[in-house]
């Protein structure tokens, strides 16, 4: 009757998939704080400030890091068979969720 | 002028070759081969029409005036799409479960499938684009321009630009319409379209990067040369506004998530949900490659060209300068195909919207669109859907025309973005806040979308175009807080900063504010909890109560947008499912919410609830949905009143329990008692039977008298051992059914007599008072049972009765077919405490002397109920009253009738 209670421990890959789930959604925090360091580079006195060349190679090398560890994530996040990992409500977010099998609303 | 013979040929040829692709694309989705259309590469390839004209040409001038600025226009949507698990998927997947169509859509969706929401999102998109498209139709004729003149770097006007943009917009709008409208329902994908737009996507690529290289390392000496170059241009120093740097990230993220068309790619075109895993990391590295080499290009052309030429073009004018013609003319395709691209796109979102939510409506109403009515909806749709298309182009090209294709088109491109940004806080907040309602979403929308034309676009017409110059310099009616560009006194701010953060700002406090005081409608919560939970809740629409609905008006109505065969297809599906035959299922709510999905990825969600609405009679919501609206609430209500009743239950059960236990306990008390009583009254006649008949044995000596006296006490106790077997007998064969009846019938007067004389006639000390009238009653039934019953009766009363002058009156009673005879004597009755146990086996009321066995009542019930009659103690009569029920006539099968 009461909703299933998700269980308090999972499988070790399950538990792996979340955190990588997290990992992801964490990502763009990571990606916003390190794009706002060069707003710390503008205004430096005369001659001691950091160039737009500079600047270019840190953007970039941090564009090309935040790629990397985009793609990391989305190897670890492969679908996994159907029903290998279960809903549950804190990370609801389970690509096979359209497969598995469909929850009943209340009656 | 032979270059721009040979632009224009290869310009032709690669039109040409688009069309192919999207006609091969397309038929090869139509005979199931396309497996290789719906790789995810082709999805982050689609996604690139981010990247449009303005970026290709303008992200250069953007570097060359104001350094490294330009790469926030692309950071943004990289954090967006790296984050893909949160909000994009969830974007994706409410896409593909509620049949989106456009932004509109959504957003009407979310917010009780209201159709005013999805116009007026729909007019912001339509204002904010058509300058975007104007946009792209100036970068092109601009470009061809260059390659018209002797000396590139000449901003002089050889071609006539009106014409060229004339025929490109021709051009385009009828790509868009033979590859956008194919099928009317947008939730199938335009897998031409999106084919091109990947192979277009390639191209820019590719001709950027082929620029970028040869900047470097043809006209440059590699990228340490380049680096030295950059560090000795104006650009060398890294002087980007803070305030800037943030809200262009922000926005473009923003824009990324709102623009029509990078929603129609992203959410609407998307095949599987698994392509965003590939999108996370190829997108952000498409947009790196795509930014590049933007500030190389931008200090190089700086270096080499004249200060007159126009930095938008250096992409173009460097190539040509130094000769390279081919590498100009990539470069040319490569801007080309951004240019399009967008247009094909966002001309295919905004006609979409436009179609649904603004013409169908008023064309259904216009006719009385009802499903009652003939003709196929479905031209109509995509007639209008085509209509829109070419408006759009049009209106284009009237705004380029308008313009004048000046410097201040070069502004639209952020300008742009900051309007369509104003969907965020209604978009963001319907994905993640259950409490966001229509009201709310109107509110931030309408705020943001008057801040922005007022601070933002009015004046970017320039100065007297539109707003007075008065405004600009002392506010709207002399405020002074009014200024455009110094909203309430933020003076010195970057426009497009003060622009954000005023209208944005300003939107979501409206949005939120007005979402807690307002209250939704049921559809508007049932569409909430579903978006909000989409990854817990099944796909499912609102419920369509009542079976109201026709299935034939439901086939007339599909049938006319869908098109027959889809219908019946369609139909003949959901009737097999439900076990029918045929085409026409029942009109379950399951049904009827997928036909719904159906047609709302033909006309948008809020003209498929109108039509359907129609049809089923308006039982919008059911009460089941507004249970699904408060899910957890009636869950938790549900449970606690299921523990009610069963605690109920319990209480009545334990009731039951005692009552049951407390008569238990009696029975065995007054078994034990009987037992007793049963062996002293078996022991006492058979000590004296033993007694009397050892002094007969033994004693010779007895007198005749004596012998006849003990022989008479022997033989009377002999007797009363019998009749206690006799009665444990008879109850037995009572109580295991054996019994055998002879009905026959008899006057109930004549019963009542010979039941009296059998208890010892008037004369015993008792007075009978009867009622003979009412006692003239015919009887079927088993005479000598009833009298047993009736003797029993009798002879219990002249037992118990206790009153100094007993008395016993029988009344009788007629109804129905029943006979209720009543035996009420004036003793003291059986107390409480004994009524539920007297017509127990065993039971005597009291340890009295009076010696029956306790069966005398018990084998009463059980011969009333073979009579198919009863017997019941009846209280509150003056004294002991039992009534006795019997029927007039016993059926014969012997059974209670």
């Amino acid at each position: 009757m009461s909703a299933p209670k998700d269980p308090l421990f999972v499988e070790r890959r399950t538990y792996r998939r979340r955190r990588m789930a997290d990992a992801v959604r964490l990502l763009p925090f990571l990606g916003a704080g390190l794009l706002l360091i060069p707003i710390l580079w503008i205004g430096a006195p005369e001659g001691r400030g950091i160039g737009t060349a500079t600047a270019m190679l840190y953007v970039f090398g941090v564009w090309i890091g935040l790629a990397g560890l985009a793609l990391a994530c989305s190897l670890r996040l492969r679908p996994d068979p159907p029903a290998a990992d279960p809903e549950d409500p804190d990370h609801p977010d389970d690509p096979d969720a359209a497969a598995a099998p469909v929850r009943t609303r209340a009656p | 002028m032979t270059i721009l013979n040979l632009l224009v040929l290869v310009s032709l040829t690669y039109v040409v070759f688009l069309f192919a692709v999207a006609f091969a694309a397309d038929r090869a989705a139509r005979q199931g081969r396309g497996g290789w259309l719906r790789s995810p590469m082709v999805y982050t390839l689609s996604l690139s029409i981010y990247c449009t004209a303005w970026t290709f040409y303008g992200a250069v001038g953007f570097a060359a005036r104001s350094g490294l600025e330009f790469v926030t226009i692309y950071l943004g949507p990289t954090l967006v799409i790296i984050g893909w698990w949160g909000i994009v998927r969830r974007m994706v997947r409410i896409g593909r479960a509620q049949r989106i169509t456009s932004i509109a859509d959504m957003l009407s969706s979310r917010y009780g499938k209201s159709n005013q929401l999805a116009v007026f999102v729909t007019l912001i998109a339509v204002i904010g684009t058509t300058p975007y498209i104007a946009l792209q139709l100036q970068s092109v004729t601009l470009s061809i321009n260059a390659f018209a003149q002797p000396d590139p770097t000449q901003s002089r006007t050889i071609i006539d630009k009106d014409v060229t943009a004339l025929m490109i917009a021709g051009g385009l709008a009828l790509f868009t319409i033979l590859f956008g409208t194919r099928n009317l329902d947008v939730n199938e994908r335009h897998h031409g379209v999106v084919m091109a737009i990947a192979v277009e996507a390639v191209v820019k690529l590719f001709a950027l990067l082929a620029v970028g290289v040869f900047v470097v390392w043809g006209l440059g000496a590699g990228p340490v040369d380049m680096i030295a170059r950059i560090d000795a241009s104006k650009l060398a120093e890294f002087e980007v506004p803070g305030s800037r740097w943030i809200a262009l990230t922000m926005l473009s993220g923003a824009a990324f998530l709102c623009l029509p068309r990078m929603f129609q790619v992203l959410v609407v075109e998307n095949q599987d949900e698994d392509h965003l895993r590939t999108a996370a990391w190829a997108f952000p590295v498409y947009l790196m490659l795509m930014s590049l080499f933007v500030v190389p290009i931008a200090v190089m052309g700086l270096q080499v060209l004249p200060r007159t030429a126009n930095p938008d073009l250096f992409v173009l004018t460097l190539p040509l300068t130094a000769g390279q013609d081919g590498l100009a003319i990539l470069s040319f395709l490569g801007g080309f195909s951004s240019a399009t691209s967008m247009v094909i796109v966002a001309s295919i979102a905004l006609s979409t919207m436009v179609s649904n939510h603004i013409v169908m409506p008023i064309w259904l109403r216009a006719t009385g669109g009802t499903a009652t009515m003939s003709g196929d909806v479905r031209n109509v749709a995509l007639l209008a859907r085509r209509l829109s298309i070419a408006a759009i182009v049009l209106l284009g090209y009237l705004y380029f025309r308008l313009s004048g294709g000046g410097s201040a088109l070069a502004a639209i491109g952020l300008i742009a973005f900051v309007g369509v940004a104003q969907f965020l806080p209604a978009l963001l907040g319907g994905l993640i806040w259950r409490g966001a309602t229509r009201t709310g979403a109107m509110t931030g929308l309408g705020l943001g979308f008057v801040l922005w034309l007022y601070s933002l676009f009015l004046p970017s017409f320039g100065p007297s175009a539109i707003l007075p110059q008065s405004v600009l310099d002392s506010g709207l009616m002399g405020l002074s807080w009014l200024r455009p560009y110094a909203l309430f006194g933020t003076e010195g701010m970057d426009r497009v900063v003060h622009a954000v953060l005023w209208s944005l700002s300003l939107n979501t406090l409206g949005f939120v504010v007005v979402s807690l005081l307002s209250f939704p409608s049921p559809v508007e919560r049932l569409q909430g909890a579903q978006f909000v939970n989409i990854f817990d809740h099944a796909p499912t629409l609102g419920q369509w109560g009542g079976g109201m609905g026709q299935s034939e008006d439901l086939l007339v109505m599909a049938q006319r947008i869908m098109g027959s065969d889809e219908a019946r297809t369609l139909f003949s599906r959901a009737a097999r499912v439900q076990g029918l035959a045929g085409y026409l299922p029942e009109p379950t709510p399951e049904f009827v919410e997928l036909l719904e999905r159906e047609l709302s990825g033909s006309v948008g969600a809020a003209t498929a609830h109108a039509m359907i609405s129609q049809i089923m009679g308006g039982a919008n919501v059911s009460v089941q949905d507004l249970l699904a609206v408060a899910d957890e609430t009636a869950q938790i209500m549900e449970y606690s009143s299921q523990l009610e009743e069963k605690s109920a239950e319990q209480a009545r059960t334990a009731r039951q329990l005692r009552e049951a236990n407390a008569k238990l306990t009696q029975i065995s008390l007054q078994k034990d008692a009987f037992l007793s009583q049963v062996s002293h009254e078996l022991r006492t006649p058979m000590t004296s039977i033993r007694a009397f008949s050892e002094i007969l044995r033994d004693s010779g000596t007895l007198s005749g008298e004596d012998q006849a006296k003990y022989s008479g006490i022997i033989h009377d106790e002999a007797k009363r051992l019998t009749r206690l077997l006799d009665d444990l007998l008879d109850l037995s064969v009572l109580e295991s059914g054996q019994v055998e009846l002879h009905t026959s019938a008899a006057r109930l007067g004549d019963l009542l007599d010979r039941a009296v004389a059998a208890t010892g006639g008037p004369e015993s000390g008792m007075t009978i008072r009867r009622d003979r009238p009412a006692e003239d009653v015919t009887l079927t039934t088993d005479q000598d049972r009833l009298a047993q019953v009736f003797i029993n009766l009798i002879a219990n009363a002249r037992k118990y009765c206790d009153a100094q002058a007993p008395e016993l009156s029988v009344r009788v009673q007629s109804q129905d077919g029943r006979v209720a005879i009543d035996f009420v004597d004036n003793g003291s009755g059986v107390p409480r405490d004994h009524q539920t146990v007297i017509f127990e086996k065993f039971s005597r009321v009291g340890q009295t002397k009076a010696g029956g066995a306790g069966l005398g009542l018990a084998i009463c019930r059980e011969i009333m109920s073979r009579l198919g009659g009863e017997i019941a103690y009846v209280p509150g009569m003056g004294g002991a009253a039992f009534r006795v029920i019997v029927p007039e006539a016993l059926n014969p099968a012997g059974r209670a009738a």
